[in-house]
Protein backbone atom coordinates (compact mmCIF):
# COMPACT_ATOMS: atom_id res chain seq x y z
CA UNK A 1 0.00 0.00 0.00
CA UNK A 2 3.05 2.25 0.33
CA UNK A 3 3.06 2.44 -3.43
CA UNK A 4 -0.47 3.87 -3.46
CA UNK A 5 0.40 6.45 -0.85
CA UNK A 6 3.33 7.45 -3.04
CA UNK A 7 0.90 7.97 -5.87
CA UNK A 8 -1.32 10.08 -3.63
CA UNK A 9 1.62 12.20 -2.48
CA UNK A 10 2.77 12.71 -6.04
CA UNK A 11 -0.73 13.70 -7.09
CA UNK A 12 -0.95 16.08 -4.16
CA UNK A 13 2.45 17.49 -5.05
CA UNK A 14 1.26 18.07 -8.63
CA UNK A 15 -1.77 19.97 -7.35
CA UNK A 16 0.31 22.09 -4.96
CA UNK A 17 3.08 22.73 -7.45
CA UNK A 18 0.82 23.79 -10.29
CA UNK A 19 -2.39 25.15 -8.81
CA UNK A 20 -2.97 27.46 -11.75
CA UNK A 21 -3.59 24.63 -14.22
CA UNK A 22 -5.91 22.52 -12.07
CA UNK A 23 -9.52 23.35 -12.80
CA UNK A 24 -12.47 21.55 -11.20
CA UNK A 25 -13.06 19.54 -14.38
CA UNK A 26 -9.44 18.40 -14.44
CA UNK A 27 -9.67 17.47 -10.80
CA UNK A 28 -11.99 14.63 -11.84
CA UNK A 29 -9.18 13.23 -13.96
CA UNK A 30 -6.62 11.20 -12.07
CA UNK A 31 -3.15 12.38 -12.97
CA UNK A 32 -0.75 9.76 -11.75
CA UNK A 33 2.76 9.76 -13.19
CA UNK A 34 3.19 6.13 -12.18
CA UNK A 35 4.15 3.09 -14.19
CA UNK A 36 1.23 1.06 -12.92
CA UNK A 37 -2.32 2.29 -12.88
CA UNK A 38 -5.35 0.41 -11.64
CA UNK A 39 -8.90 0.81 -12.93
CA UNK A 40 -11.75 -0.79 -11.07
CA UNK A 41 -14.87 -2.04 -12.83
CA UNK A 42 -17.70 -1.62 -10.40
CA UNK A 43 -21.43 -1.02 -10.69
CA UNK A 44 -21.17 -1.23 -14.47
CA UNK A 45 -18.67 1.64 -14.67
CA UNK A 46 -14.93 2.11 -15.10
CA UNK A 47 -13.41 3.94 -12.15
CA UNK A 48 -11.64 6.25 -12.71
CA UNK A 49 -13.36 6.65 -16.04
CA UNK A 50 -10.50 8.73 -17.46
CA UNK A 51 -6.87 8.25 -16.50
CA UNK A 52 -3.76 10.11 -17.57
CA UNK A 53 -0.54 8.09 -17.65
CA UNK A 54 2.98 8.35 -19.01
CA UNK A 55 4.29 6.10 -21.82
CA UNK A 56 5.31 2.69 -20.53
CA UNK A 57 2.54 2.56 -17.95
CA UNK A 58 0.73 -0.72 -17.44
CA UNK A 59 -2.96 -0.30 -16.80
CA UNK A 60 -4.71 -3.11 -14.93
CA UNK A 61 -8.48 -3.39 -14.96
CA UNK A 62 -10.14 -5.56 -12.29
CA UNK A 63 -13.79 -6.57 -12.36
CA UNK A 64 -15.48 -6.12 -8.98
CA UNK A 65 -18.98 -6.80 -10.36
CA UNK A 66 -20.87 -10.10 -10.30
CA UNK A 67 -21.49 -9.66 -14.02
CA UNK A 68 -18.68 -10.29 -16.51
CA UNK A 69 -17.19 -7.32 -18.35
CA UNK A 70 -14.63 -6.69 -21.08
CA UNK A 71 -12.19 -3.93 -21.96
CA UNK A 72 -12.11 -3.29 -25.71
CA UNK A 73 -10.34 -0.39 -27.44
CA UNK A 74 -12.57 1.54 -29.80
CA UNK A 75 -9.72 1.42 -32.36
CA UNK A 76 -9.33 -2.34 -31.65
CA UNK A 77 -5.74 -1.76 -30.45
CA UNK A 78 -6.28 -3.90 -27.35
CA UNK A 79 -8.98 -6.10 -25.93
CA UNK A 80 -9.49 -8.38 -22.97
CA UNK A 81 -11.30 -11.66 -22.75
CA UNK A 82 -14.47 -11.60 -20.66
CA UNK A 83 -13.50 -11.03 -17.03
CA UNK A 84 -15.60 -12.71 -14.39
CA UNK A 85 -15.69 -11.42 -10.81
CA UNK A 86 -12.20 -10.52 -9.47
CA UNK A 87 -10.48 -11.25 -12.77
CA UNK A 88 -8.04 -8.74 -14.24
CA UNK A 89 -6.62 -7.63 -17.55
CA UNK A 90 -3.49 -5.54 -18.14
CA UNK A 91 -2.20 -3.60 -21.10
CA UNK A 92 0.98 -1.52 -21.35
CA UNK A 93 0.68 1.80 -23.17
CA UNK A 94 3.89 2.70 -24.98
CA UNK A 95 2.82 5.54 -27.29
CA UNK A 96 1.27 8.90 -26.45
CA UNK A 97 -2.32 9.40 -27.46
CA UNK A 98 -5.91 9.09 -26.32
CA UNK A 99 -7.27 5.55 -26.17
CA UNK A 100 -11.03 5.27 -25.80
CA UNK A 101 -12.36 1.88 -24.73
CA UNK A 102 -15.65 0.27 -23.75
CA UNK A 103 -17.19 -2.95 -22.44
CA UNK A 104 -18.30 -4.93 -25.47
CA UNK A 105 -20.99 -6.66 -23.39
CA UNK A 106 -22.41 -3.44 -21.93
CA UNK A 107 -21.42 -0.80 -24.48
CA UNK A 108 -22.82 2.06 -22.41
CA UNK A 109 -19.75 1.50 -20.21
CA UNK A 110 -16.97 3.65 -21.64
CA UNK A 111 -13.57 4.87 -20.47
CA UNK A 112 -10.42 6.52 -21.72
CA UNK A 113 -6.68 6.25 -21.19
CA UNK A 114 -4.73 9.40 -22.03
CA UNK A 115 -1.03 8.74 -22.53
CA UNK A 116 1.07 11.90 -22.26
CA UNK A 117 4.80 11.92 -22.95
CA UNK B 1 -42.66 -39.32 -33.75
CA UNK B 2 -40.83 -38.19 -30.68
CA UNK B 3 -37.52 -38.10 -32.48
CA UNK B 4 -38.89 -35.21 -34.51
CA UNK B 5 -39.00 -33.20 -31.30
CA UNK B 6 -35.29 -33.50 -30.80
CA UNK B 7 -33.88 -30.15 -31.79
CA UNK B 8 -30.37 -31.52 -31.63
CA UNK B 9 -31.00 -34.61 -33.69
CA UNK B 10 -27.79 -35.40 -35.50
CA UNK B 11 -27.86 -34.84 -39.24
CA UNK B 12 -31.11 -32.94 -39.07
CA UNK B 13 -30.52 -29.27 -39.70
CA UNK B 14 -32.97 -26.55 -38.74
CA UNK B 15 -34.57 -26.38 -42.16
CA UNK B 16 -35.15 -30.10 -42.30
CA UNK B 17 -36.37 -30.02 -38.74
CA UNK B 18 -38.84 -27.29 -39.62
CA UNK B 19 -40.04 -29.47 -42.45
CA UNK B 20 -40.74 -32.15 -39.88
CA UNK B 21 -42.65 -29.61 -37.80
CA UNK B 22 -45.59 -30.21 -40.11
CA UNK B 23 -45.60 -33.69 -38.64
CA UNK B 24 -45.36 -32.93 -34.96
CA UNK B 25 -47.75 -30.01 -35.12
CA UNK B 26 -50.33 -32.14 -36.84
CA UNK B 27 -51.22 -29.39 -39.29
CA UNK B 28 -52.11 -29.89 -42.90
CA UNK B 29 -49.45 -27.53 -44.07
CA UNK B 30 -46.88 -27.50 -46.82
CA UNK B 31 -43.62 -25.90 -45.72
CA UNK B 32 -41.52 -24.19 -48.30
CA UNK B 33 -37.98 -22.98 -47.77
CA UNK B 34 -36.24 -20.38 -49.85
CA UNK B 35 -33.07 -18.50 -49.05
CA UNK B 36 -33.17 -19.36 -45.38
CA UNK B 37 -36.71 -18.07 -45.05
CA UNK B 38 -39.24 -20.68 -44.10
CA UNK B 39 -42.84 -20.01 -44.93
CA UNK B 40 -45.88 -22.20 -44.73
CA UNK B 41 -48.79 -22.38 -47.06
CA UNK B 42 -51.90 -24.15 -45.89
CA UNK B 43 -52.87 -27.13 -47.95
CA UNK B 44 -56.23 -25.51 -48.74
CA UNK B 45 -54.50 -22.46 -50.09
CA UNK B 46 -52.08 -24.56 -52.07
CA UNK B 47 -54.97 -26.41 -53.68
CA UNK B 48 -57.15 -23.36 -54.29
CA UNK B 49 -54.58 -20.82 -55.36
CA UNK B 50 -55.58 -17.23 -54.61
CA UNK B 51 -57.02 -17.96 -51.19
CA UNK B 52 -55.16 -16.24 -48.36
CA UNK B 53 -52.36 -18.41 -47.07
CA UNK B 54 -51.61 -19.55 -43.55
CA UNK B 55 -54.72 -20.44 -41.63
CA UNK B 56 -54.22 -19.65 -38.01
CA UNK B 57 -54.89 -22.45 -35.57
CA UNK B 58 -54.90 -22.16 -31.76
CA UNK B 59 -51.82 -23.39 -29.95
CA UNK B 60 -49.68 -22.76 -26.89
CA UNK B 61 -46.00 -21.97 -26.66
CA UNK B 62 -43.62 -21.11 -23.85
CA UNK B 63 -40.92 -18.50 -23.31
CA UNK B 64 -38.02 -19.17 -20.98
CA UNK B 65 -35.14 -16.79 -20.50
CA UNK B 66 -31.82 -16.04 -18.84
CA UNK B 67 -31.03 -19.48 -17.46
CA UNK B 68 -27.40 -18.26 -16.90
CA UNK B 69 -26.03 -21.78 -16.55
CA UNK B 70 -22.66 -21.46 -14.80
CA UNK B 71 -23.61 -18.54 -12.53
CA UNK B 72 -22.77 -19.38 -8.90
CA UNK B 73 -22.91 -16.11 -6.95
CA UNK B 74 -25.03 -15.43 -3.82
CA UNK B 75 -27.99 -14.14 -5.86
CA UNK B 76 -28.56 -17.81 -6.78
CA UNK B 77 -25.84 -20.38 -6.09
CA UNK B 78 -27.80 -23.11 -7.91
CA UNK B 79 -29.06 -21.96 -11.31
CA UNK B 80 -29.00 -25.57 -12.50
CA UNK B 81 -31.77 -26.39 -10.02
CA UNK B 82 -33.90 -23.37 -10.91
CA UNK B 83 -33.58 -24.19 -14.63
CA UNK B 84 -34.85 -27.68 -13.77
CA UNK B 85 -37.77 -26.03 -11.98
CA UNK B 86 -38.66 -24.36 -15.27
CA UNK B 87 -38.60 -27.78 -16.94
CA UNK B 88 -40.90 -29.22 -14.29
CA UNK B 89 -43.30 -26.28 -14.66
CA UNK B 90 -43.49 -26.85 -18.41
CA UNK B 91 -44.01 -30.60 -17.95
CA UNK B 92 -46.86 -29.80 -15.58
CA UNK B 93 -48.76 -27.61 -18.03
CA UNK B 94 -52.30 -28.75 -18.76
CA UNK B 95 -51.72 -28.36 -22.50
CA UNK B 96 -48.36 -29.43 -23.84
CA UNK B 97 -46.82 -26.44 -25.62
CA UNK B 98 -46.01 -26.84 -29.31
CA UNK B 99 -42.68 -25.07 -28.95
CA UNK B 100 -40.41 -23.15 -26.59
CA UNK B 101 -38.57 -19.90 -27.18
CA UNK B 102 -35.38 -19.32 -25.17
CA UNK B 103 -34.66 -15.60 -25.21
CA UNK B 104 -30.96 -15.81 -24.43
CA UNK B 105 -28.32 -15.82 -21.73
CA UNK B 106 -28.56 -19.56 -21.86
CA UNK B 107 -25.13 -19.61 -20.21
CA UNK B 108 -23.31 -17.19 -17.95
CA UNK B 109 -19.88 -17.30 -19.61
CA UNK B 110 -20.36 -18.93 -23.07
CA UNK B 111 -18.44 -22.03 -22.03
CA UNK B 112 -18.89 -25.28 -23.90
CA UNK B 113 -19.73 -27.20 -20.74
CA UNK B 114 -22.33 -24.57 -19.79
CA UNK B 115 -24.05 -24.93 -23.18
CA UNK B 116 -23.90 -28.72 -22.74
CA UNK B 117 -25.42 -28.50 -19.27
CA UNK B 118 -28.23 -26.27 -20.55
CA UNK B 119 -28.96 -28.75 -23.33
CA UNK B 120 -28.98 -31.64 -20.91
CA UNK B 121 -31.41 -29.83 -18.57
CA UNK B 122 -33.82 -28.90 -21.36
CA UNK B 123 -33.59 -32.16 -23.30
CA UNK B 124 -36.02 -33.75 -20.88
CA UNK B 125 -38.84 -31.70 -22.36
CA UNK B 126 -39.08 -33.29 -25.82
CA UNK B 127 -40.42 -30.05 -27.22
CA UNK B 128 -38.67 -28.09 -30.00
CA UNK B 129 -36.72 -25.16 -28.52
CA UNK B 130 -35.79 -22.10 -30.54
CA UNK B 131 -32.87 -20.03 -29.24
CA UNK B 132 -31.49 -16.54 -29.59
CA UNK B 133 -28.22 -15.54 -27.92
CA UNK B 134 -27.79 -13.13 -25.05
CA UNK B 135 -24.58 -11.18 -24.53
CA UNK B 136 -23.50 -13.83 -22.02
CA UNK B 137 -23.67 -16.40 -24.84
CA UNK B 138 -21.46 -14.25 -27.07
CA UNK B 139 -18.51 -13.49 -24.80
CA UNK B 140 -16.15 -16.26 -25.85
CA UNK B 141 -12.93 -15.30 -27.65
CA UNK B 142 -14.64 -16.16 -30.94
CA UNK B 143 -17.43 -13.66 -30.12
CA UNK B 144 -20.31 -16.06 -30.54
CA UNK B 145 -18.48 -18.92 -32.23
CA UNK B 146 -19.31 -21.36 -29.43
CA UNK B 147 -23.00 -20.38 -29.41
CA UNK B 148 -23.21 -20.72 -33.19
CA UNK B 149 -21.55 -24.14 -33.04
CA UNK B 150 -24.25 -25.26 -30.63
CA UNK B 151 -27.30 -23.50 -32.03
CA UNK B 152 -26.39 -21.85 -35.32
CA UNK B 153 -27.20 -24.67 -37.70
CA UNK B 154 -29.59 -23.48 -40.40
CA UNK B 155 -29.54 -19.87 -39.16
CA UNK B 156 -28.26 -16.83 -41.00
CA UNK B 157 -25.63 -14.21 -40.16
CA UNK B 158 -25.02 -14.16 -36.42
CA UNK B 159 -27.83 -16.61 -35.72
CA UNK B 160 -31.04 -14.99 -36.93
CA UNK B 161 -33.87 -16.92 -38.62
CA UNK B 162 -37.61 -17.18 -38.98
CA UNK B 163 -40.20 -19.93 -39.16
CA UNK B 164 -43.94 -20.36 -39.32
CA UNK B 165 -46.09 -22.32 -36.98
CA UNK B 166 -49.88 -22.73 -37.28
CA UNK B 167 -50.22 -19.49 -39.20
CA UNK B 168 -47.98 -17.43 -36.91
CA UNK B 169 -44.68 -16.07 -38.21
CA UNK B 170 -41.84 -16.26 -35.66
CA UNK B 171 -38.74 -14.10 -36.13
CA UNK B 172 -35.58 -14.74 -34.08
CA UNK B 173 -33.25 -11.74 -33.84
CA UNK B 174 -29.75 -11.35 -32.44
CA UNK B 175 -29.15 -7.92 -30.91
CA UNK B 176 -26.02 -8.77 -28.92
CA UNK B 177 -23.37 -9.06 -31.66
CA UNK B 178 -20.93 -6.29 -32.58
CA UNK B 179 -22.15 -3.75 -30.06
CA UNK B 180 -20.90 -0.19 -30.52
CA UNK B 181 -19.19 1.94 -27.85
CA UNK B 182 -21.58 4.24 -26.05
CA UNK B 183 -24.60 2.52 -27.57
CA UNK B 184 -27.19 0.02 -26.49
CA UNK B 185 -28.06 -3.30 -28.11
CA UNK B 186 -27.77 -3.35 -31.88
CA UNK B 187 -29.32 -5.31 -34.76
CA UNK B 188 -27.09 -4.07 -37.57
CA UNK B 189 -27.81 -3.28 -41.21
CA UNK B 190 -27.40 -6.87 -42.47
CA UNK B 191 -29.99 -8.23 -40.08
CA UNK B 192 -32.44 -5.40 -40.77
CA UNK B 193 -32.03 -5.91 -44.54
CA UNK B 194 -32.75 -9.60 -44.04
CA UNK B 195 -35.80 -8.79 -41.88
CA UNK B 196 -37.17 -6.56 -44.61
CA UNK B 197 -36.95 -9.41 -47.13
CA UNK B 198 -38.29 -11.90 -44.62
CA UNK B 199 -41.44 -9.88 -43.93
CA UNK B 200 -41.97 -8.59 -47.46
CA UNK B 201 -44.18 -11.38 -48.75
CA UNK B 202 -46.36 -11.77 -45.67
CA UNK B 203 -49.97 -10.58 -45.48
CA UNK B 204 -50.61 -7.87 -42.88
CA UNK B 205 -53.14 -10.19 -41.25
CA UNK B 206 -50.46 -12.69 -40.33
CA UNK B 207 -49.67 -12.60 -36.60
CA UNK B 208 -45.98 -11.99 -35.93
CA UNK B 209 -43.91 -13.01 -32.91
CA UNK B 210 -40.45 -11.43 -32.72
CA UNK B 211 -38.04 -12.69 -30.08
CA UNK B 212 -34.61 -11.41 -29.11
CA UNK B 213 -32.57 -11.01 -25.94
CA UNK B 214 -32.31 -7.30 -25.12
CA UNK B 215 -35.51 -5.20 -25.09
CA UNK B 216 -36.49 -3.78 -28.47
CA UNK B 217 -37.84 -0.66 -26.80
CA UNK B 218 -35.84 1.68 -24.61
CA UNK B 219 -36.53 0.54 -21.06
CA UNK B 220 -33.62 2.44 -19.47
CA UNK B 221 -30.91 3.96 -21.61
CA UNK B 222 -28.44 4.61 -18.76
CA UNK B 223 -28.21 0.84 -18.22
CA UNK B 224 -28.15 0.02 -21.93
CA UNK B 225 -31.62 -1.55 -21.70
CA UNK B 226 -32.76 -0.94 -25.24
CA UNK B 227 -31.78 -1.48 -28.89
CA UNK B 228 -30.38 1.56 -30.65
CA UNK B 229 -31.57 0.65 -34.17
CA UNK B 230 -34.83 -1.04 -33.13
CA UNK B 231 -36.87 1.69 -34.82
CA UNK B 232 -35.77 0.46 -38.24
CA UNK B 233 -37.01 -3.02 -37.42
CA UNK B 234 -40.25 -1.75 -35.88
CA UNK B 235 -40.96 0.35 -38.99
CA UNK B 236 -41.06 -2.91 -40.96
CA UNK B 237 -43.46 -4.46 -38.45
CA UNK B 238 -46.01 -1.62 -38.13
CA UNK B 239 -48.18 -2.73 -41.06
CA UNK B 240 -49.03 -6.01 -39.34
CA UNK B 241 -52.21 -6.29 -37.31
CA UNK B 242 -50.67 -8.23 -34.43
CA UNK B 243 -47.02 -8.08 -33.43
CA UNK B 244 -45.73 -9.54 -30.16
CA UNK B 245 -42.11 -8.77 -29.25
CA UNK B 246 -40.62 -10.98 -26.54
CA UNK B 247 -37.30 -10.42 -24.79
CA UNK B 248 -35.28 -11.32 -21.71
CA UNK B 249 -32.11 -9.63 -20.40
CA UNK B 250 -33.62 -7.51 -17.65
CA UNK B 251 -34.87 -10.43 -15.53
CA UNK B 252 -38.26 -8.90 -14.74
CA UNK B 253 -41.68 -8.50 -16.27
CA UNK B 254 -42.23 -5.25 -18.10
CA UNK B 255 -44.58 -4.46 -20.97
CA UNK B 256 -45.37 -1.69 -23.35
CA UNK B 257 -47.90 -1.33 -26.14
CA UNK B 258 -47.25 0.82 -29.18
CA UNK B 259 -50.08 0.63 -31.73
CA UNK B 260 -50.34 -2.98 -32.87
CA UNK B 261 -46.96 -3.86 -31.39
CA UNK B 262 -46.74 -5.12 -27.82
CA UNK B 263 -43.41 -5.58 -26.04
CA UNK B 264 -42.90 -7.99 -23.15
CA UNK B 265 -39.80 -8.76 -21.14
CA UNK B 266 -39.74 -11.97 -19.15
CA UNK B 267 -38.45 -13.20 -15.83
CA UNK B 268 -35.20 -15.12 -15.62
CA UNK B 269 -35.01 -18.66 -14.28
CA UNK B 270 -31.73 -17.74 -12.53
CA UNK B 271 -31.79 -14.48 -10.55
CA UNK B 272 -33.62 -11.14 -10.43
CA UNK B 273 -32.23 -7.72 -11.34
CA UNK B 274 -33.21 -4.33 -9.90
CA UNK B 275 -36.04 -2.31 -11.42
CA UNK B 276 -34.75 0.31 -13.87
CA UNK B 277 -32.87 2.98 -11.93
CA UNK B 278 -33.65 1.41 -8.55
CA UNK B 279 -29.97 0.60 -7.86
CA UNK B 280 -26.58 2.11 -8.75
CA UNK B 281 -26.29 -0.43 -11.58
CA UNK B 282 -27.95 -3.48 -13.13
CA UNK B 283 -26.67 -6.94 -12.21
CA UNK B 284 -27.63 -9.88 -10.00
CA UNK B 285 -29.92 -8.83 -7.16
CA UNK B 286 -29.59 -10.73 -3.89
CA UNK B 287 -32.96 -11.14 -2.22
CA UNK B 288 -33.92 -13.19 0.86
CA UNK B 289 -33.86 -16.90 -0.04
CA UNK B 290 -37.59 -17.36 0.50
CA UNK B 291 -38.30 -14.46 -1.83
CA UNK B 292 -36.24 -15.76 -4.75
CA UNK B 293 -38.87 -18.16 -6.20
CA UNK B 294 -41.35 -15.27 -6.47
CA UNK B 295 -38.93 -13.43 -8.75
CA UNK B 296 -38.07 -16.31 -11.11
CA UNK B 297 -40.38 -17.95 -13.59
CA UNK B 298 -41.53 -18.85 -17.07
CA UNK B 299 -44.14 -17.47 -19.47
CA UNK B 300 -46.75 -19.34 -21.43
CA UNK B 301 -48.42 -17.86 -24.48
CA UNK B 302 -51.71 -18.87 -25.99
CA UNK B 303 -52.44 -17.98 -29.54
CA UNK B 304 -56.11 -18.06 -30.43
CA UNK B 305 -56.61 -16.44 -33.78
CA UNK B 306 -56.00 -13.54 -36.10
CA UNK B 307 -55.51 -10.11 -34.61
CA UNK B 308 -56.55 -11.04 -31.09
CA UNK B 309 -53.54 -10.37 -28.85
CA UNK B 310 -51.58 -13.45 -27.85
CA UNK B 311 -52.51 -14.19 -24.24
CA UNK B 312 -49.39 -14.24 -22.08
CA UNK B 313 -49.34 -15.76 -18.62
CA UNK B 314 -46.28 -15.28 -16.44
CA UNK B 315 -45.92 -17.78 -13.63
CA UNK B 316 -43.32 -17.57 -10.91
CA UNK B 317 -41.71 -20.55 -9.17
CA UNK B 318 -43.36 -19.59 -5.88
Amino acid sequence: MSFLSTVSRLALFAVVAAPAVVSPSQAAVTAAPAKIQRVSIQNFAFSPQVIVVTPGTTVTWTNADEDPHTVVAVDKGFHSAAMDTDESYSFTFTKPGEFAYFCSLHPHMTGKVIVKG
Amino acid sequence: MDHHHDHDHKGLNRREMLGHCAGWAGTAAVYTVAGGVVSSVSLDAALAAGKPAAKAKPFTFVQISDTHIGFDKPANPNVHATALQAVERIKGMAVKPDLILHTGDITHLSKDEQFDDAKQILSGLNIPIFYVPGEHDFLDEGQGKTFLEHYGKGTLGQGWYSFDHNGVHFVALNNVAALKPGGMAHLGDDQIAWLKKDLAGLPASMPIVVFGHIPMWTVYEAWGWGTDDADQALALLRRFGSVTVLNGHIHQILAKVEGNISFHSARSTAYPQPAPGAAPSPGPLKVPTEQLPTMLGIRSAKFVRGNAPIALIDSSFA
